[in-house]
């Protein structure tokens, strides 16, 4: 009875909103949309937390944060004590608080969420993130003894990165191998600024190089060194592949060379690693279409869109040959397009491209299409309709449209099994792969998938080579 | 950071050689790679062929023509200064086989990028026929290196002031007309590259070329490199740089290299003012 008294009490607090710049401003800066909440709001926010005893966001949650926990201590005010909770289990708070799908994991299952909108689990992981980098004493994890293992970490996204913080605090020796110039994968060349600021990742890896994690960039594995040198050479005892789902894929039909046609990938490096929108000021060039299309439905499309609009473009569309209901980005990035004047074209698929004689893109032919019969993936199939083909003017066209395993590690490495499409053969459950020695996860074993399912993977094969390395294969 | 250790200048300071530390990539490199190379942290990734090795002292040297904002800036580095990223080897090293006779035909700063596979055809126990080109004596490089790396070494220059008067073609095609050829590698401008192509198409001799699209990341993830080759979409940085020449849409290469030519005028241009000495 009493109890119930409470939990009413609490549900009259509304869910916190989250200041935001205003979409006329924002669409045309690089500065972060959302501005974060302050110490009272995140306090009154962690106030709508019931504190469950079987909390349901905790199995929603892919590495199983202690939600209740590190929330009831930012009601308490202990945002340090919130903090050291959270890197228990997730060493990327301050980038999960704000790229995970929350609305598809940790919240949408939260009991609050039943009648009304559930706690804001992200912005309060943010937030206490937040507050560590502004205010923390930068202290570090205790590290086990050392252990004089060595271990490689191929790529820096977020899988690598949780790999390497896992096994320095465990006593072994890491580096990480990154074929960039900076570490950080995706979160670095793919998401932008103003979803996620750079100046984060590149601090989370300082903490890491702080705790003794040797990051090498330049260092191209397949090229500047092979996986097996790696073990011969360079002494290493394991080796974790971290590489992602680098590879762009195209629509391959006709006019698809045309200048003005760009992969996500490139449109995406130029302007988030190059930082080519501050050109002159950088020398790296971006096209700056007036009229830009991007075709596909997901993150990438709605980063590639809204990275369009901020560098200056009139009319920005996407461009999908499904209906709204199958758009696989999140819907508060949807949402951020909405108000930033982006269109959708749905149901629509283009067949050709159009160009001038200097070769550049002038528009491209659409057909209209229908939602058939479900495919393998469950969704409904799009069906062109005969006869409808219509032209779209653009001068810029981004390929958002998805991504594949890129061959250049795994294509020298044959005693390592790969799937039909090229992703690597890793164990759910540990992440080895069928090469001694060296395990896998992330993007590069699932496909496309997302930053915290990359950190479990992570976090797992971290446990299976600190294992292996104490114990054997 | 990667130390250059020897830099000179040629053809009149349009072209400039550094020898820059880097021993990892230098053990590694074989003829025909590439590295991408970031002079500083605002700079662009810029493509350059390894036109020499030294694994033991840990060098590459690269050679590169002064065209805009990125090589202009790699000229104003000194002795003893660093490129802050260098990254390779980079691409498909050449396919060294024993074939016979091999015509090797270099043009402009793409004679730099055809010594070391000169050299290796050669060693590979190849009779080389070396054609080189520019526009003018005091513009031709590299002579004395090509000399050595080949059997015969036939230079041209557009203006007649060194050599043989007129185009590489020309020269090209005497050596074709007796017959005995057969291989050509093709390395110089695009047009150059399309001319000989479609000489030794006639010729029906086989011919590989060097391809040099404008480039990113250099390892297959962006698709800003692609070529068409034989009617398929190619990344040159993975699938190349070297194609077969008589299967490369030539125009499409020309047009694509022109992508981004207002920005890069524009960007070159306010380096000029700044730095007229270090220009072209
Ligand atoms: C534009 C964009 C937006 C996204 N938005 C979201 C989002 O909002 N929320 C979300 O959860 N997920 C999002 N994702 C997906 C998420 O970023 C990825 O699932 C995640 O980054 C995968 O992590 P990873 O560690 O497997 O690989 P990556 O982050 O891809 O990192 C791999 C790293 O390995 C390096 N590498 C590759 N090959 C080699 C080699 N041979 N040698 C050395 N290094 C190599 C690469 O350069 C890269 O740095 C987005 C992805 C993109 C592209
Ligand atoms: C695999 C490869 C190997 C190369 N090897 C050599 C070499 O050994 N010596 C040499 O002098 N040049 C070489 N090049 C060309 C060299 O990369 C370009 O001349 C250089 O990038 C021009 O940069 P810039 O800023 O000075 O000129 P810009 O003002 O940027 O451009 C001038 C012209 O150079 C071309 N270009 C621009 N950016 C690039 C880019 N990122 N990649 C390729 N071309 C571009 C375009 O045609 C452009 O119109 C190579 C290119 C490739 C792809
Ligand atoms: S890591 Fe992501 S899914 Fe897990 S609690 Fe945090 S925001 Fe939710
Ligand atoms: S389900 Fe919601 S209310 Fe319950 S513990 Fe988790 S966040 Fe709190
Ligand atoms: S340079 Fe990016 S794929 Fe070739």
């Amino acid at each position: 009875m009493a109890e119930k008294a409470v939990k009413a009490k609490k549900e009259k607090i509304p869910r916190q909103p989250m200041p935001e710049q205003e979409p006329q401003v924002r669409a045309r800066n690089f500065e972060e949309v959302p501005l974060g909440y302050t110490p009272e709001t995140a306090m009154e926010e962690a106030k709508r937390c019931l504190q469950c005893k079987k909390p349901a966001c905790i199995a929603g949650c892919p590495v199983e944060v202690d939600i209740p926990g590190f929330i009831k201590l930012i009601k308490e005010g202990d945002f340090t004590a919130s903090i050291r909770n959270l890197w228990s289990k997730n060493s990327l708070p301050a980038v999960c608080g704000r790229v995970c799908p929350q609305e598809i994991q940790c919240e949408v299952v939260c009991i609050v969420g039943k009648k009304g909108d559930p706690v804001a689990i992200g912005n309060l992981e943010r937030f206490a993130a937040d507050y560590e980098r502004a205010h923390g004493s930068g202290a570090l994890p205790p590290r086990a003894k050392l252990t004089g293992k060595k271990v490689a970490v191929v790529g820096s996204g977020p899988s690598g990165l949780t790999v390497a913080g896992d096994l320095i605090a465990k006593g072994h020796e890491v580096t990480v191998l990154e074929a960039f110039h900076k570490p950080g994968g995706v979160l670095v060349y793919g998401i932008p600024e103003f979803r996620l600021p750079k100046e984060i990742v590149f601090q989370e890896v300082n903490f890491l190089e702080r705790q003794g994690v040797k990051v090498e960039c330049n260092a191209v594995v397949g090229r500047t060194v092979s996986l097996d040198e790696l073990f011969v050479e360079e002494g290493y005892d394991a080796v974790y592949i971290g590489v992602g789902a680098g590879l762009p894929r195209f629509l391959n039909i006709p006019g698809e060379n045309l200048i003005g046609i760009l992969s996500a990938n490139e449109y995406l490096t130029r302007a988030n690693l190059m930082k080519a929108y501050m050109f002159p000021e950088v020398d790296t060039p971006i096209p700056r279409g007036k009229n830009v299309i991007v075709l596909g439905a997901g993150n990438v499309t709605m980063d590639s869109a809204r990275t369009a609009r901020r560098l200056g473009a009139d009319k920005v569309r996407v461009v999908y040959r499904r209906s709204r209901d199958e758009m696989p980005a999140r819907t508060a990035e949807i949402h951020h397009a909405e108000e930033e004047g982006i269109e959708f074209f749905l149901l629509t698929n283009p067949t050709k491209y159009l160009g001038n004689e200097q070769g550049r893109l002038t528009g491209m032919v659409c057909l209209k299409m229908e939602l058939g019969e479900p495919d393998d993936s469950g969704r409904r199939r799009p069906v062109p309709i005969q006869g409808s083909e219509f032209e779209l003017e653009c001068d810029l066209c981004i390929v958002a449209v998805g991504s594949g395993a890129n061959p250049l590690l795994t294509q020298s490495t044959p005693d390592m099994q790969l799937n039909n499409w090229g992703y690597i053969e890793a164990d759910p459950e540990t992440g080895k792969t069928t090469k001694k020695g060296v395990w896998a996860g992330g993007d590069i074993v699932t496909g496309a998938a997302t930053v915290i399912l990359a950190m479990g993977a992570g976090r797992k094969a971290a446990d299976s080579i600190h294992q292996y390395l104490t114990w054997g294969w | 950071m990667f130390k250059i250790i020897k830099r000179e200048e040629m053809a009149e300071g349009t072209v400039v050689l550094n020898e820059v530390e880097a021993p990892k990539i230098a053990r590694k490199a074989k003829p025909g790679q590439f590295v991408i190379l970031k002079a500083n942290e605002e700079g662009e990734r810029i493509p350059l062929t390894m036109a020499e090795t030294d694994p033991e002292n840990g060098t590459i040297t690269i050679v590169y023509m002064i065209v805009g904002k990125s090589t202009a800036l790699f000229k104003t580095l000194q002795v003893g200064d660093s490129y802050q990223d260098v990254i390779g080897p980079l691409g498909k090293p050449t396919e060294i086989e024993k074939i016979g006779n091999v015509v090797c035909v270099g043009g402009g700063t793409g004679i730099a990028v055809m010594h070391p596979i000169t050299r290796a055809l050669k060693e590979g126990g190849n009779h080389i026929t070396a054609i080189v080109g520019s526009r003018t004596k005091d513009l031709l490089i590299l002579e004395e290196k090509m000399k050595q790396a080949s059997h015969e070494l036939l230079i041209c220059t557009d203006d007649g002031s060194y050599g043989r008067e007129g185009f590489v073609t020309e020269a090209l095609k005497d050596v074709l007309d007796k017959g005995d050829t057969q291989m050509v590698v093709a390395i110089g401008p695009v047009p150059m590259m399309k001319f000989v192509s479609k000489m030794t198409a006639e010729y029906g001799v086989k011919t590989i070329v060097s391809l040099n699209p404008i480039m990113v990341d250099g390892t297959g993830m962006c698709g800003g490199c692609r070529v068409t080759v034989n009617g398929q979409t190619k990344f040159a940085c993975v699938d190349g740089p070297e194609f077969d020449g008589h299967k490369v849409d030539y125009d499409e290469l020309m047009l694509r290299l022109q992508a981004y030519c207002e920005d890069e005028k524009r960007c070159y241009d306010d380096f000029c003012l700044l730095k007229p000495e270090y220009a072209r």
